[in-house]
């Protein structure tokens, strides 16, 4: 079964004047067709205002859809009763790590969704505890998350949407506001999740080397899907992603200069190694 | 640093003060200041001083601590000792132009003083021993019976508990902001004090915008987190008595009633 479902899903943003009346309205997301295995590992691509955030907020069913429809671990959104079992199934993570924890001891953070589900307390202790230990904070249970970095803060956040033992972890742009140190942090733990827990992990962002591991790549343009496929194959493409305004990592864009100027390389080189491997490929080959 | 900044006055140490119920600490704290307010004889003080000398002393809190908060009431002190001074009617014991300070004034005015004392080093030995989130979560389930008439405690505990979280971040913020400004050329420090109020318009300003849209932030995060309001949450830290509290509502029973004999008994 799927995990995540869409059909022609739209989104439209109303801006209300003071009467309550509807001044302007912004379509945000258009006939979106989408469809997540469970256990996936997706990327979802796109510049800012591309609608990549309003998309995620309608897998957790923060928003539900104004056209369309979404299915969340078999659970149609348009039905207020799913809300909250969506909301268990699909756990979400946003940008900025210091707005989405709630208590000022760590542990105590990880419980607050148990809590509100209704877990016995007992279980809370356990779930807590595992989550801890799955994104490598177990150490820090007792410390005040003032105290923590960036990275550490967000894989605080990210433990506590695991100990609610969600099917689905949505991560809304999570490395936005963190050094590149705390961005690999939270991406290996991401990882780490899917792998272990095969838990199906949707990675919302902006940056193009986080999204090389992903199983498959969405790239979204004015509230559209535009592109999907393997990294691979999104990243030979990249006349397309510059129209867009992304930009491809370094090694792909060095690659595909390269062949530009008639060196026989591959097309969707994602890492430096296969870049080394082309080249010494394509030398030996010439020296021939 | 800014953010080293503790909330509170929490002494943090390991003591049986330290260990009991938020809950317990409350109620007793409460009769203990009530008990302050039923006796005006010397052996009411006695027991009175006896008593809290003993908590202090099994708090572990360091007595310089327990007087640093007289100095929040210093003034009112100051005041309420003059005027009962100079103002309660007796036999005169000295005049000093036409003031007359009187036996029944040294007396009501040293018992008053003592009181205030008292009641201050009680409370914050309370607020010593116990963290702001074990306050709010005692404060929580003793008011909880409130909920009949309507009453959003659980909303009003888990305000309280954010705005301790927040604090340290709005301050770290405030200074960000304030950093940024003084690099734009304002200017915090000069002036006087209207002008200093002024210049803290472009520091409120953006601290607020900030504020609200953390606040929209951290909701759309707790939603997603299923909070749902207090019914049908379990706790993963709940308020349990054990047997140390009960001792203690005991020793606190047993003090009220030797206040009580003593009132009754001497005069």
């Amino acid at each position: 079964m799927s995990m995540i479902k869409a059909e022609k899903l739209g989104h439209v943003y109303k801006r209300l004047n003071e009467q309550g009346e509807v001044e302007t309205t912004k379509k945000a997301l258009k006939d979106i067709d989408i469809e997540v295995e469970a256990g996936d590992f997706i990327a979802i691509l796109g510049h800012n205002g591309s609608g990549k955030s309003t998309l995620a907020k309608h897998f957790n069913a923060i928003l539900t859809p104004s056209e369309g429809a979404l299915w969340v671990d078999g659970k149609d959104s348009r039905k207020e009763e799913n809300m909250w079992p969506i909301r268990q199934a699909a756990g979400m993570v946003f940008q900025n790590p210091d707005n989405q924890i709630i208590a000022s001891v760590v542990e105590e953070d990880v419980g607050f969704g148990p809590e509100n589900v209704g877990v016995p307390t007992e279980e809370i202790w356990q779930r807590v505890e595992e989550s801890l230990k799955a994104v490598g904070m177990y150490q820090y249970r007792k410390h005040s998350p003032n105290k923590l970095s960036g990275g550490q803060k967000q894989r605080v956040a990210i433990a506590g949407v695991v100990a609610m033992r969600p099917k689905c972890i949505v991560l809304d742009e999570p490395t936005a506001m963190l050094d590149p140190s705390g961005r690999k942090e939270v991406l290996k733990t991401a990882k780490a999740l899917n792998e272990k827990e095969h838990v199906t992990v949707i990675l919302i962002t902006h940056y193009m080397e986080e999204v090389v591991f992903a199983d498959k790549v969405f790239v979204m343009d004015k509230g559209r899907i535009v592109m999907q496929g393997t990294p691979r194959e999104i990243f030979s493409q990249v006349e397309e992603l510059k129209r867009y305004s992304l930009d491809v990592p370094q090694v792909t864009l060095l690659a595909y200069e390269l062949r530009k100027k008639g060196i026989d390389l591959p097309a969707g080189i994602l890492t430096n190694d296969e870049l080394v491997e082309a080249l010494a490929a394509a030398y030996q080959q010439k020296g021939k | 640093m800014i953010r080293d900044i503790t909330i509170g006055q929490y002494y943090p140490a390991d003591s049986l003060l330290h260990r009991l119920d938020p809950r317990t600490k409350i109620v007793c704290t409460l009769l203990y200041v009530i008990s302050l307010f039923l006796f005006s004889n010397l052996t009411g003080y006695l027991i009175a001083t006896v008593f809290l000398c003993m908590m202090i002393w099994l708090s572990k809190v360091p007595v310089f601590f327990i007087f640093k908060g007289i100095r929040a009431i210093l003034f009112l002190l100051i005041i309420t000792v003059v005027f009962n001074l100079f103002l309660v009617p007796g036999e005169p014991v000295v005049t000093i132009w036409k003031l007359t300070i009187t036996d029944k004034g040294i007396r009501t005015a040293v018992f008053t003083a003592f009181r205030l004392v008292y009641l201050i080093f009680g409370s914050s030995l309370m607020t010593l021993t116990t963290t702001p989130n074990q306050l709010t979560d005692g404060l929580e389930r003793l008011m909880n019976p409130l909920r009949i008439v309507k009453v959003p405690v659980h909303e009003l505990a888990m305000m309280m508990s954010i705005a301790l979280r927040f604090i340290p971040i709005l301050l770290e913020e405030t200074d960000k902001i304030m950093k940024a400004q003084i690099a734009r050329g304002a200017d915090f420090e000069s002036g006087n004090l209207v002008k200093k109020a002024k210049s803290l318009v472009p520091l409120l300003v953006p601290l607020f915008v900030s504020a609200f849209r953390r606040a929209t932030d951290l909701a759309m995060a707790m939603e997603a987190r299923c909070y749902r309001g207090g019914n049908g949450r379990t706790k993963m830290k709940p308020l349990v008595y054990q047997p140390r509290d009960y001792i203690a509502y005991g020793v606190t029973i047993l003090y009220i009633v030797a206040i009580a004999v003593a009132v009754r008994f001497t005069k």
